[in-house]
């Protein structure tokens, strides 16, 4: 069974490059490609549709090598192979080609198989850029076999190479508009043309981030040995001076990237607070709470309600500052009140449960009998912006460091409740509930004060919410906020506080930065979600001890 | 202060049709070390479930200190004097050596939550005092040095031990331990029973055991019990036990028992 191949499996690895390029012609098919195509990474050179389309040949070529039963790893079989897998790879695309070339009625079923897709598969030329489009896979292909015969720093530097280039690339616009004030209009031309890279600057770009990734080890030794040069006391002094420019920076940043982009970061900060504070119910006190969206309809409704100025004067009209930590007591209050009830129920009961808890939120935030209040469907409109001593908090730029301030107080409660009794005692309850028990600990008040926290930081949230919007919809709470919420907290890493913070920006920054993403948000989630679970369970930035437990379960095999 | 430190009186746990627990008297001295034993599905654990609260009594009542034990929330019984271990290690695996004990404290914790986040002076005395206590019970026991470790990374036998220092961290009058020898070798045996003799001896804790092995069960317990179906079929000295025709009947069944003792 285990004995070594010495030649290619090849009915195997055509129907592992056939599964790949199922993945190029779906991409196709719902439109994606044609809708990504607008944005040029490269100028003239390289679309994002072309990387997207780019991925399934490399991801193919790349990750068949590790398939010690498909082929030999000797050199020769990785170039021969990776370049096989990539070509069958596009044997779907061509299809595709072929086929709405015979029947141009295809478009009544596949609305998205449209003229301007067929060209960008066809890189423009018709039908002999078929035969490019299989040339194109094929290199690819073994482009992403050959990898593996890089040394580690030659890898590394391709990696660095790629993230580089993708992200200079396709957040071409937002650096445009942020390096244009800093560094001036000429050097903002010598890098961008019309929001993507120019071919020059790309070279500059990727010659730098390869050098700086193949050298990163010497580079990593010599800062060791200056930090060992100047000794403890100093390496203290240097750590707390990064802390102190972080934090300068933090502060002076809404600034430095203008407004869309500080719109951008409070909405990441609004996800960052709500994170934080599911991953004190799912990743300490491990109670799975698929309903978390309660908490932020609760604050947003209490703030709404009782800050809203309407022309016809009908409003309370009370500040958003006395208002605020009245957001924080009810979601604490809802969140204490659906604790009750669902005390005794466990694992996957608890997440239906609460799921139930978040369209309940919903439909009483829409319905007839709370019209009078929340509005129904109509909402609460007229939110005042947030004003104290006579200074504004109207625009993103300076709502941002209300939202800043939300963000470091959960941040602060969360880490020191990490760390106390009580944070030992969810972590004991998420272990083992009856032992929990049996030491000595009070589950009904141990699991209340889970939730009851918990669920402050989404009360935050929303009023924070709804004071940035100045608008408020039932609509806007709804089941996806949860799953978003969610997400953030897998893809960065249960439990993981730093995690929760890579992970917001990540799932909630890039969507609102690549607008072509939102469409498609839902698939890129559960895509990167089925990813992260196979490639790299414990997420980005996986807390200590998940980190412990997932590697000591690989050991014990 | 009576002389019995627990009293269950006509004890009786029902699970629909099957009465594990049946009818049972019972009482532990002060200070002394004793064994419950009988064959498998004899309800020897039933009867511990009984004790610490996870399962209520369908009859009877248990009297521990004077007070009434049964009815009571395990956590409760735990902050009463009372703490186990179990048959299969339950430890919490994704804590530290360290965290496990100090959970162990529980009952003797008063911290709260906005102290915490307020980092009040108090709370960071508690925390240093119970860390501090944490790592005096892990040298009792035998793990010094291995606090930061993963519980689940210990080997077996630390494991078992790390299980006690956790019951011993609620400061326990009455310590359960239920089959604390299990999947030991001979030396480590020889040094667990040790180490409960060197429990009662210099803590001063009452022990109750379920024990398989019957070199353990003879050499420290004071008083023997001995169960089957749910029922006590004798009861006294070791000595007594091992030539008590009932219990070997139980063990080895009827025609052995003509022949045989119980082999120590």
């Amino acid at each position: 069974m285990n004995k070594e191949l010495t030649t290619i499996d090849w009915q195997k690895l055509a129907r592992y490059g056939l599964l790949w390029g199922v993945a190029a012609v779906y991409v196709s098919v719902i439109g994606m490609i044609e809708s990504f195509s607008g944005r040029s990474i490269i100028n003239n050179t390289l679309t994002l549709a072309q990387v997207l389309l780019f991925i399934p040949p490399i991801a193919a070529g790349y990750m068949i090598v590790n398939r010690k039963e498909i082929m030999p790893q000797d050199r020769n079989s990785v170039l021969m192979g990776g370049a096989a897998v990539g070509a069958i790879s596009s044997a779907w695309v061509v299809l595709l080609i072929i086929v709405q070339g015979a029947i141009p009625g295809i478009r009544n079923v596949f609305i998205n198989v449209s003229p301007a897709l067929i060209e960008v598969l066809t890189f423009g030329l018709g039908f002999a850029g078929v035969f490019i489009y299989v040339a194109v896979t094929a290199v690819l292909g073994l482009i992403g076999a050959s990898v593996h015969l890089l040394p580690d720093r030659g890898r590394r530097a391709v990696y660095n190479v790629v993230l580089t280039l993708l992200i200079a690339g396709a957040f071409g616009e937002i650096f445009t508009q942020v390096l244009r004030p800093l560094v001036g209009n000429v050097v903002v031309r010598a890098l961008y043309t019309g929001g993507a890279l120019n071919l020059v600057a790309a070279v500059v770009l990727v010659a730098i981030a390869g050098g700086l990734g193949w050298y990163r080890q010497e580079n990593q030794a010599r800062y060791e040995a200056f930090r060992g040069e100047i000794g403890t006391p100093r390496q203290k002094q240097v750590y707390q001076y990064q802390v102190a420019i972080g934090i300068i920076l933090l502060l002076i940043l809404p600034w430095i990237v203008g407004r869309f982009l500080s719109d951008v970061m409070v909405t990441i900060g609004l996800f960052i607070m709500m994170g934080l504070g599911l991953n004190i119910a799912i990743g300490m006190a491990g109670l799975l709470d698929l309903g978390y969206v309660t908490n932020y309809a609760v604050g947003a409704y209490i703030l709404g309600i009782l800050t809203t100025v309407p022309p016809d004067g009908s409003g309370y009209g009370f500040s958003f500052w006395i208002i605020l930590p009245l957001c924080l007591f009810g979601a604490m209050s809802i969140g204490f009140v659906f604790g009750l009830p669902v005390l005794r129920m466990r694992g996957d009961y608890l997440a239906i449960a609460t799921l139930g808890f978040g369209e309940i939120i919903r439909i009483l935030a829409i319905s007839e009998w709370l019209e009078p209040l929340a509005g129904g469907a109509q909402g609460v409109l007229y939110i005042p912006k947030p004003e104290i001593f006579g200074i504004s908090f109207s625009n993103p730029q300076q709502l941002y460091y209300v939202v800043f301030a939300g963000c470091a107080l959960v941040l602060y409660v969360s880490w020191r409740l990490n760390n106390s009794r009580t944070g030992r005692q969810w972590m004991a309850m998420r272990e083992d509930e009856d032992v929990a028990q049996a030491m000595g600990i009070n589950l009904v008040r141990t699991k209340l004060l889970a939730f009851t926290i918990s669920a402050a930081a989404g009360g935050l949230a929303g009023g924070m919410f709804a004071a940035k919007l100045g608008t408020i919809f039932p609509t806007s709470f709804n089941i996806l906020v949860s799953i978003n919420v969610l997400s953030l907290i897998i893809v960065g890493g249960i439990g993981s506080i730093p995690g929760v913070i890579v992970g917001a920006i990540f799932l909630i920054g890039t969507p609102e930065l690549l607008r072509e993403f939102v469409e498609y948000r839902l698939l890129i989630y559960g895509a990167v979600l089925v990813w992260m679970m196979l490639a790299r369970p414990e997420g980005l930035i996986p807390s200590a001890v998940r980190k412990r437990e997932l590697k000591s379960g690989v050991d014990s095999l | 202060m009576s002389e019995n430190i627990l009293e269950a009186k006509a004890i009786k746990k029902q699970f629909g049709g099957l009465v594990a627990v049946n009818t049972l008297d019972f009482e532990i001295k002060r200070e002394s070390i004793s064994s419950v034993i009988g064959p498998n599905g004899a309800g020897k654990t039933t009867f511990f479930n009984c004790i610490t609260g996870f399962y209520q009594l369908t009859e009877g009542r248990i009297l521990f200190d004077g007070r009434r034990l049964d009815g009571r929330q395990t956590d409760e019984i735990t902050r009463m004097g009372v703490s186990r271990t179990f048959q299969n290690i339950r430890l919490f695996n994704n804590m530290t050596v360290m965290e496990n004990v100090m959970v162990g404290q529980e009952a003797h914790l008063k911290s709260t939550w906005w102290g915490a986040i307020l980092n009040l002076p108090s709370v960071v005395k508690e925390n240093e005092e119970s860390e501090e206590r944490a790592r005096e019970l892990l040298n009792f026991v035998g793990l010094k040095g291995q606090g930061d470790l993963l519980a689940t990374n210990l080997p077996y036998g630390a494991q078992r031990r790390l299980e006690i220092a956790r019951a011993l961290a609620s400061k326990p009058k009455l310590l359960l331990l239920d089959e604390p020898t299990a999947g030991m070798n001979p030396k480590e045996t020889a040094e667990t029973t040790d180490f409960i003799r060197k429990l009662r001896d210099e803590l001063g804790i009452t022990i109750l055991l379920i024990e398989h092995d019957m070199r353990v069960v003879m050499g420290i317990s004071e008083r023997i019990t001995v169960l089957d179906y749910g029922k006590k079929i004798a009861e006294g000295l070791p000595h007594d036990i091992q030539n008590n025709t009932q219990v070997i009947e139980a063990y080895l069944g009827r025609g052995a028992a003509a022949s045989a003792t119980i082999d120590l």
